[in-house]
């Protein structure tokens, strides 16, 4: 507990410093890293031990009235959300200093160096608050910081636009949150409070919808992850993956928080299955055809966040249906997907931004031919996209197969409603898993694959030691913790049995682990063999030009774009998620260049929010005449508030209440 | 683990490298036969692949490491499948709980490489391959996991070896419907993973209207070879599926090892009469067909749980 509470003033007091350490020069980067990289060693022991069964520990700090004290605490909850937030948080720092060490002579790098620092200490700050007021303040701490980062290119209008559709989002998310508080904080706002006052009935079904709704912002629950595609895409890649890591798994941190405080009043389980369904489809089929390859990323996070989603779904429907083994297989495979999907998409998103400091460009029909020009990212990001597909022999196949065991025993133990419904559950989570395929392979294709689609792709240059160094921690990762599964299955005991107070039992999700990992050997051994096998095969080779089908001259622009590959499933979407295309039709007998776009917004945002938005900002147009500038008015109004305020509680206590 | 279990295993490997071509000579042979001609040897595919593996390489000068890793991932991940579903009587050579979902991932790992290694060729006809083969396994896929889901839930197992027991003659007597479902649903599925006719056509002279053929394009001799064995072997795996499905005999051994064997070659001629008589759907029309296959399969799962 005490080193968490250390990792918190080592990363305040590294910002303070890094942003003191002066305008040019590499000082307040490398200040700010090895300040993250400190904080991980601080508080990775305190949050191993709480995984391995030390009771759970909390501290109250004396503060200022009218919060009087502030309570800091650590559980197995929590600790399950530290261990990959301050190792993620160090990898990614030490990848920021070098990532933005370029724009040194241009920018003033100890601002997002104190920033990020910041955004780890107000993360760690959320997982160990004990109360309500603190959590409340840290969450928003950890918005405004965020926010900043995101903002870092703000010389640009859709990165400004960006910054600003995240801080909205963020703050209809926390003003959910705030109001599920109050209610929860009927007897108190420490946690301790809330855990001895249970709600029961109505109000807690209401507190837990806006906990959803408050927390789902922020996790990228679908209809609420519109503000995800653009704030990953704006934000500096060492950011994205951070926030796409960590962040949005804060809001899952938040739902289970308040699952522990509100307890079985609410269907949890089939509420956060169908959810997680409907995530992971939506967030895999847009994902499918967008140009930008971080707002693809994103994207699929919206879908991991699905599936993680779905397996604690079947976990706590199982839990309360009395399926002990069920339970344990489901909560099992989305708590491990969470630490899963922590490893890829950070791998994925340093990788994403390797390529973009190699190559210049985010744009997937820009880039080409990469494998040649930038070996080792173009390794290490196929090794990415294989995992975050899902496919066996890597880490993000271990965990769905989990979740795959309990959705499918469920459905064949439950009875006929509900075994249907969860067996329909296991064919959409196919049905995401080819999607997903297709998606990562066209990433891999247009950006990496054939040959180069732009100048700048042609020119790309391999990153340096600082990029790729981080990027290989994460892979060794990816291709060790399908076989490290099996044993960390024990330090998910005690997070299980604080969610559903009920004993778990860890032989069932290792035993189901074990064939995995044999499954992971053969895999691995028999392709090195047979690459190598083929690579003797084809030692006698002559080398020529791709076969054009008779055609002499192609160009890399002739080659199939990322608009082409995605366009046959993009037929097939439902006709909400499609982009939308306006093309000019051909009609003469031979035709002229012609114009087509394809707009490529979220289609929520596009159908529903700006819509309701533009409604809104109309009808309160009208309400401009209040604001007059003039000081003495807004005196005037504020003396009218508290007269209001006064009389409504006057007549409340006097003539109501009696 | 006594002698004839090590026999029976060995027996099996053999099976699953030796045969699988041989059903594409089947299908040949019915094709040529169906049309009126000879046709080629039942063993014309050992042959070829004796030849194309003797060869040299043509290699792009586009390609990269990928470009080899399709072809190996493609048989390696062939061979795992084929060790995960029961062939000939008993158990498979390695069956767990889940070894269905591994069956899917597996093949979707060899997916993934085969379409990689089309991309990175760089040719637009490649790319147009991969894209429809990754468009048409989108829809494939529901209907494959759908029909397995049906067995699980049938016989309350879940490994592949658990629902092609003996617990499947038991399934035959009760839900007899849905397994007939399921089974139209695999052929459709079987049709459009190993790219045949009505999805695929596989003769095809002209690049423009291929999906799995025109990925492959650029890879030729040894390369083409291996190709051509990983996608038997992936046949071989389907056409096993049907077979244990359709024919639920339980012992005595040598006559489930006749049947089965008999019922591989049926399917091989079956899959021949098709070819031969029908023509490949427009390529508009197959999600349609596909889809059809997964409503079968969703149609055989209410009927089992209702």
């Amino acid at each position: 507990m005490i080193g968490c509470w250390g990792a918190v003033v080592v990363l305040t007091a590294s910002a303070l410093a890094a942003l003191a350490a002066g305008r040019h020069g590499r000082a307040p980067s490398v200040i700010a890293a090895a300040g993250a990289v400190i904080a991980a060693g601080l508080a990775l022991p305190s949050a191993i031990g709480s995984l391995a069964g030390a009771a759970p520990v909390e501290l109250a700090v004396a503060w200022a009235p009218p919060i009087d004290e502030l309570r800091i605490g650590i559980d197995p909850l929590s600790a399950f959300f530290i261990v990959p937030l301050v190792l993620l948080g160090a990898i990614c720092g030490i990848y920021g200093a070098v990532y933005l060490d370029d724009q040194r002579t241009r920018r003033w790098l100890a601002v997002p160096a104190c920033f990020y620092n910041l955004l780890v200490a107000a993360m760690l700050l959320v997982l160990i608050s004990r109360d309500a007021i603190g959590f409340i303040v840290a969450w928003e701490v950890m918005t405004l910081t965020s926010y900043f980062l995101v903002a870092f290119d703000h010389t640009q209008p859709e990165v400004r636009r960006a910054g600003w559709v995240y801080l909205i989002a963020s703050h209809l998310g926390v003003a959910c949150v705030l109001s599920s508080f109050l209610l929860l904080g009927d007897g108190g706002f420490g946690f301790a409070d809330i855990y001895a006052h249970p709600l029961g009935g109505a109000s807690a079904v209401v507190a837990a919808v806006l906990a959803l709704v408050g927390f789902g912002v922020k996790a990228g629950i679908v209809p609420l992850h519109v503000w995800l595609p653009e704030a990953h895409a704006a934000a500096p890649s060492h950011v994205s993956a951070l926030m796409s890591g960590v962040m949005i798994k804060l809001g899952i941190y938040g739902i289970l928080r308040t699952i522990t405080f509100v307890g079985p009043a609410v269907p949890w389980g089939p509420i956060l299955l169908g959810l997680g369904v409907v995530g992971a489809l939506v967030g895999i089929s847009l994902a499918l055809y967008q140009r930008d390859i971080k707002r693809a990323l994103a994207y699929s996070s919206v879908e991991n966040i699905g599936i993680v989603l779905i397996g604690l779904g079947v976990g706590l429907w199982a839990a309360a249906n009395g399926y002990p083994a069920i339970a344990a297989l489901g909560l099992c495979g989305g708590l491990f997907h969470i630490w899963n999907h922590v490893i890829m998409k950070g791998l994925m998103f340093l990788g994403a931004g390797s390529l973009l400091h190699g190559a210049g460009t985010r744009d997937l029909d820009q880039m080409g031919g990469l494998v040649k020009r930038m070996p080792r990212t173009s390794a290490l990001v196929i090794l990415g996209t294989v995992a975050i597909s899902a496919l066996p022999p890597l880490n993000g196949f271990a965990s769905e197969w989990l979740i795959y065991l309990g959705l499918t025993r469920g459905g064949i133990d439950a009875g006929p409603g509900s075994g249907l419904l969860l067996l329909f559950a296991v064919a959409a989570m196919a049905t995401v898993g080819v999607l997903a395929v297709m998606c990562f392979v066209r990433i891999v294709g247009m950006a990496l694959l054939g040959r180069a689609r732009s100048d700048a792709a042609a020119q790309a240059h391999e990153s340096g030691k600082g990029l790729v160094g981080p990027m290989a921690v994460l892979a060794v990762a990816a291709i060790a913790m399908p076989f490290l599964l099996p044993v960390l299955v024990g330090a998910l005991a005690p997070v299980i049995e604080q969610l559903t107070g009920a004993r778990f039992e860890a032989g069932i999700a290792s035993d189901a682990l074990g064939p995995l990992a044999i499954l992971g050997i053969v895999l691995w051994v028999a392709i090195i063999v047979a690459f190598v096998a083929i690579r003797r095969l084809v030692r006698r080779r002559q080398v020529a030009d791709t076969w054009g089908c008779g055609y002499l001259a192609p160009t890399p622009r002739m080659q199939y774009s990322g608009a082409s590959f995605a366009e046959g499933i993009h037929r097939l979407l439902p006709r909400l998620l499609r982009a939308r295309i306006v093309a000019q039709p051909s009609t003469e007998l031979f035709p002229s260049p012609k114009d087509m776009q394809a707009d490529r917004q979220d289609p929520f945002t596009r159908a529903a929010y700006e819509p309701l938005l533009d409604r809104g900002a109309r009808r309160f147009g009208q309400l401009r005449w209040v604001q007059q500038g003039l000081l003495h008015l807004y005196i005037l109004y504020v003396v009218l508030a508290v007269v209001v305020v006064i009389a409504i509680v006057s007549i409340r206590d006097y003539w109501v209440l009696p | 683990m006594t002698i004839t279990d090590v026999a029976e295993a060995i027996g099996k490997v053999i099976v699953i490298l030796a045969f699988p071509p041989f059903l594409l000579g089947v299908i040949a042979r019915t094709k040529a036969r169906v049309a009126g001609r000879d046709g080629p040897p039942l063993l014309q595919p050992y042959y070829d692949l004796v030849k194309l593996v003797a060869k040299d390489s043509v290699l792009s000068r586009t390609t990269t490491w990928v470009f080899l890793a399709g072809p190996a991932v493609a048989l390696v991940a062939a061979l795992v499948a084929a060790a995960l579903v029961p062939i000939g009587s008993g158990r498979a050579l390695w069956a767990f709980d889940g070894d269905f979902i591994a069956l899917a991932y597996v093949l979707g790992l060899a997916r993934y490489f085969t379409m990689a290694a089309a991309l990175d060729t760089g040719s637009s006809f490649e790319g147009m391959g991969a894209a429809r083969e990754a468009t048409f396994a989108c829809l494939a896929e529901p209907a494959f996991i759908l029909g397995l889901l049906v067995l699980a839930r049938a016989t309350g197992s879940l490994s592949l070896s658990g629902f092609l027991g003996p617990a499947i003659v038991h399934v035959w007597s009760v839900g007899a419907a849905s397994l007939v479902l399921v089974a139209a649903g695999l052929l459709l599925v079987l049709l459009a993973e190993n790219s045949r006719i009505p999805v695929d056509d596989p003769n095809t002279h002209l690049e423009l209207t291929m999906i799995h053929e025109v990925m492959i394009l650029d890879h030729g001799g040894p390369l083409l070879g291996v190709i051509l064995y990983g996608s038997s072997i992936k046949l071989f795996v389907f056409a096993s599926l049907l077979v244990r499905i359709v024919i639920p005999l339980d012992h005595p051994a040598w006559l489930v090892w006749a049947t089965f064997l008999a019922g591989l070659v049926a399917v091989a001629v079956v899959i021949g009469v098709i070819e031969s008589a029908m023509a490949r759907l427009r390529m508009p029309y197959v999600p349609a067909l596909l889809l059809s296959g997964c409503l079968f399969c969703a149609l055989a799962l209410v009927l089992l749980v209702r």
